[in-house]
């Protein structure tokens, strides 16, 4: 079945930071504008838009992606919001993707904005409504507990030390020193990681990705119009994405199932039997350092268990034979949920197009790979990308 | 790309003022069910991509989509969420099939409003927080500047509105879905307590419980499974000016882009001509006659007259919300749209019953999300030949 | 990107632009009450846990028991029928043991909470029934708290129930012997 081929042909963003004067609005408006002049294009230019934005408590407007609207250059267009927790930045391209594939319109726009800073007293306190009204919320949890726990049962199912998971950190922050908008560029040790306060045992405060307000724009184009945009167009050539059950409680919370089956998904579509060969950037979600790892291997890039030795051997290390986050990801640029999933396949774009600057990839990278996770530890996006 | 698409699937649960006897999760099983069993679909098997669509704070739960797969048959596979109307999840369904990638699509939407405690609260929430919300209004007000002004630049009047409040709900009274069926004359939609001048109580359309499945396929696919394919002719959607501030209070512009763009994809160049029957956001009375006008169904200021003359009743020229619209129904928040868009299905597969329109080949459903929003689609749904 | 772009928007602020009133801004709180209607699977469970029984409802084709539980299976999506009560008593999957409340505020006291994978609910593939609770009357230290501790729930008095997860107090260590 021959499918419209779909191009990323521009993108943009802002700064990731802790706190933006910004508005939401204003945020998105300045990723938009910044990614249609990266391809010279107007609004004119433009069919449709494709809105991503994760939780509403947030920002702090209900039907957030009306508000948003505006700033993503939806007025007067056709305009759809898609959201999957975590996994929205990702999935925002492949909801752009079928708006183009679909063969309904030429040119869409994709964009993701979070504002968390809003909620007050702390944006961690909005994570508090994602658990079962009934069974959970009573208990007062808070978003740390899921990842702690899911961090225990991946160390404990394959013997891992803290130690192997807090290189990822270091890794990361170190990346992101090179990205003009990150907001935790920095040189750490291991060390530092694993004497950091304890949040939630065996989570440490530097293991988590900070808390970020920020937005990211792409464009993407059907091939005709893709060509005449850009002589260096990124065709999307995998998309996968899965949602794993509500019941959390009853799972395997040592393997991330939902991204092996998006990623089979995306692997299936662009004909790719050997991933780790044939995929030369990897772009995972990073919100907290063993999530790298995780999804490493629920991305069959690495043997169950095996990703943390992956790292300590420098494999994933940006001249590495798998560079991974050569961005800095979550944990160096920062998490703005939606935006920081564009982030990283804006990245890719970059990287596939040589233009990543200090954060280049060396030996001419063709295809990359994006993925994003959310929800209770449910959902898996996945993305790739690749340049002629 | 894939040909074309049909729904060849549909289930419901509802529509009732509460539904205490089961969850949100129940109530989409219950509806499921019954879509994949009109389908002919076992969901772990032949379902290729499932769309929810929801809002977290109707929900009262955040990413809301993690609630989600299990109760469609969907765990560890595609789902999305859309937050939007109705009409945009059954659209997104409906672009995952003409890409290619996806077969068989699911639609489902829901409204549980009765669990909400205080929904104006909640519309509140949805309106700028600098410019508006510090205003402290019902925001049912933004519906009364603008049927003021419609009023006042159409020359509509009052008794007009009153008449869809008083065709709709009698229709509803044929209709086994409709949870406020009711027999009421102009005096006493007239004479209700006004709730934001010049809107009257029994001008609003009241809150309801349901929900709406819908099973999409793609051309071959769809003959394999039924006779009967309802086939989706043309979409469009399309958002205005978010700023009340900037919005034109007559012109819809977005709902005329949707139009356009729904007629321009089914190839219909005189939609007066082509549409049989609709069914359009009737939140407020007075916007189901500007949702006419907007839609290119009749001249600006003709829905009035039109209503009033009995051409949008069941006997009809053109039959508006035969199933009683969301003043009928219930108003089911985002999920009105897919409820709309259930009844042009059952109209033409004639399996309407009591309230059935003889004949009918093409429909049109339109939603709208409602204040404070400028956000409307529309789908056009077609018989066999 | 790097080359071509010569700086990136966004103004990043400090919490004393706030303090000192150097940013205008607004506050809302919002009214966003429910009442959510807990339907016939856990209306049941509930009923079950004021009666100080944990319930778990068996998937008729794949046998599971399901906790906690829900009207249709989802592996099978079949509805689901017999339903059993549970010793109460169960394995401790994963925890972790938190010094933050949902706020960021510290805790003077760490709370435990964990997967409890209960006894009688176990799947053959793995991933057993149980449910998330807190952990009691354990030290709140890795070295005390163990993946694969055995533990059993600890009852709110009957009289102060009120079907919900919290007549559930804790579950703490199964005493050995």
């Amino acid at each position: 079945m021959k499918m419209r081929r779909v191009a990323v042909v521009g993108a943009g963003m802002t700064k990731f930071v802790r706190r933006a004067l910004e508005t939401a609005d204003e945020l998105s408006w300045q990723a938009t504008r910044m990614a249609l002049d990266s391809c010279g294009l107007t609004l004119d230019d433009i069919d449709a838009v494709a809105s991503g934005t994760a939780p509403d408590a947030f920002d702090g407007v209900h039907m957030n992606s009306e508000y948003l609207c505006p700033g993503s250059g939806g007025w007067n267009k056709p305009f759809i919001r898609c959201y999957v927790g975590g996994g929205t930045g990702v999935m925002a391209v492949i909801h752009g993707w079928y708006h183009v594939a679909s063969g309904l319109f030429d040119t869409c726009l994709v964009v993701c904005e979070e504002k968390m800073s809003s909620c007050q007293p702390h944006p961690q306190g909005a994570f508090l409504t994602i658990f079962d009204h009934t069974l959970e919320r009573p208990l007062g949890p808070n978003l740390l507990w899921i990842f702690a726990m899911e961090m225990n049962a991946y160390m404990q199912r394959y013997g891992l030390s803290h130690r192997d998971i807090a290189l990822v950190t270091v890794k990361n922050r170190q990346n992101a020193k090179d990205h003009p908008c990150a907001l935790l560029g920095e040189d750490i040790t291991v060390d530092d990681v694993l004497n950091s306060e304890v949040m939630a045992w065996p989570v440490r405060r530097l293991d988590v990705s900070p808390i970020s307000d920020g937005a990211v724009a792409i464009v993407l184009a059907a091939e005709k119009v893709a060509h005449r945009i850009t002589d260096k167009p990124v065709w999307i050539e995998g998309v996968g994405w899965s949602l794993e059950t509500a019941y959390w409680t009853n799972r395997d919370l040592s393997y991330p199932q939902q991204v092996e089956e998006a990623a089979r998904m995306a692997y299936q579509m662009a004909g790719i039997t050997e991933p780790r060969k044939q995929i030369h950037i990897v772009e995972p979600y990073d919100p907290f350092d063993y999530k790298e790892l995780h999804h490493l291997e629920g991305l069959l890039l690495a043997d169950k268990g095996k990703a943390p030795e992956m790292t300590a051997l420098g494999i994933t290390r940006r001249d590495g034979d798998l560079p991974v986050c050569p961005s800095g990801g979550l944990l160096g640029v920062g998490n703005p949920i939606a935006a920081a999933g564009l982030m990283k396949v804006a990245e890719l774009f970059w990287q596939l197009r040589g233009e990543a600057g200090a954060r280049q990839v060396p030996g001419n990278p063709k295809r990359g790979l994006a993925q994003a996770w959310g929800d209770l530890m449910q959902v898996g996006t996945v993305v790739i990308l690749g340049v002629a | 790309m894939t040909e074309r698409v049909a729904i060849v699937g549909a289930g419901w649960y509802g529509f009732q003022s509460i539904t205490p006897e089961v969850s949100y999760k129940e109530m989409m099983y219950e509806a499921a069910v019954r879509a994949y069993h009109d389908a002919g679909i076992d969901p772990r098997r032949d379902v290729d991509s499932f769309v929810t669509v929801a809002e977290d704070f109707n929900e009262g739960t955040s990413i809301f989509d993690e609630y989600t797969p299990d109760q469609m048959g969907g765990i560890l596979r595609p789902n999305e969420t859309i937050p939007g109307e109705g009409l945009h999840g059954l659209i997104t369904a409906y672009m995952q099939i003409k890409t290619g990638l996806i077969r068989v699509a699911v639609v489902e939407a829901h409204s549980k409003v009765s669990n909400i405690l205080h929904p104006a609260h909640i519309l509140a929430y949805a309106m700028d927080p600098i410019y508006n919300r510090p205003l402290g209004l019902h925001p049912y007000f933004i519906a009364g500047l603008e049927m003021q002004r419609y009023l006042f630049e159409t020359g509509t009047t009052l008794e007009q509105c009153a008449q869809v409040v008083v065709k709709n709900r009698q229709n509803a009274l044929l209709n086994p879905l409709a949870a406020y069926p009711a027999e009421l004359s102009l005096a006493d939609v007239l004479d209700a307590e006004p709730v934001a001048e010049p809107l009257t109580r029994l001008m609003v359309a009241p809150p309801a419980d349901g929900c709406v499945v819908l099973v999409l396929a793609a051309e071959e696919v769809a003959r394999s499974l039924t006779d009967t394919p309802i086939w989706i002719q043309g979409v469009g959607w399309a958002n205005g000016s978010y700023s009340l501030e900037n919005r034109d209070w007559v012109e819809l512009d977005y709902v005329r882009q949707a139009a356009e763009l729904a007629y321009r994809t089914a190839g219909i160049r005189y939609p007066r001509g082509s549409i049989d029957f609709a069914e359009i956001d009737d939140a407020f009375a007075y916007k189901e006659l500007q949702h006419l006008e907007a839609l290119s169904l009749c001249r600006p200021g003709e829905a009035g007259p039109l209503t009033v003359e009995g051409a949008t009743s069941l006997e009809g020229d053109l039959p508006v919300n035969p199933s009683g619209g969301s003043l009928g129904c219930g108003h089911l928040l985002d999920a009105s749209g897919l409820a709309r868009a259930l009844e042009v299905v059952r109209q033409l597969r004639g399996e309407a019953g009591a309230h059935q329109l003889p004949d009918v080949e093409v429909g049109l459903a339109m939603g709208w999300r409602g204040v404070p929003t400028t956000s409307a689609a529309v789908v056009i749904l077609a018989r066999e030949d | 990107m790097s080359e071509r772009i010569p700086s990136y928007p966004g103004t990043p602020l400090k919490e004393r632009d706030f303090t000192e009133g150097r940013v205008l801004h607004t506050w809302w709180v919002p009214k966003a009450d429910y009442a959510w209607d807990a339907g016939v699977a856990i209306g049941r469970f509930l009923a079950g846990l004021k009666e100080g029984r944990i319930l778990g409802v068996t998937c008729p084709q794949c046998r599971r028991v399901l906790v906690p539980p829900r009207m249709v299976c989802e592996h099978c999506f079949v509805p689901t029928s017999h339903w059993v009560e549970l010793p109460g008593t169960g394995t401790v999957k994963t925890f972790s043991i938190c010094t933050v409340r949902w706020d960021m505020e510290r805790l003077e006291v760490p709370i435990i909470p964990a997967v409890i994978a209960l006894d009688g609910a176990e799947a053959p593939t793995g991933g057993g029934g149980g449910f998330m609770h807190l952990l009691g009357e354990v030290e709140p230290t890795p070295e005390a708290v163990r993946i694969g501790m055995r533990v059993e729930p600890v009852w709110r008095p009957a009289a102060e129930r009120t079907a919900a997860i919290t007549d559930i107090l804790y579950f703490r260590p199964l005493k050995e012997g």
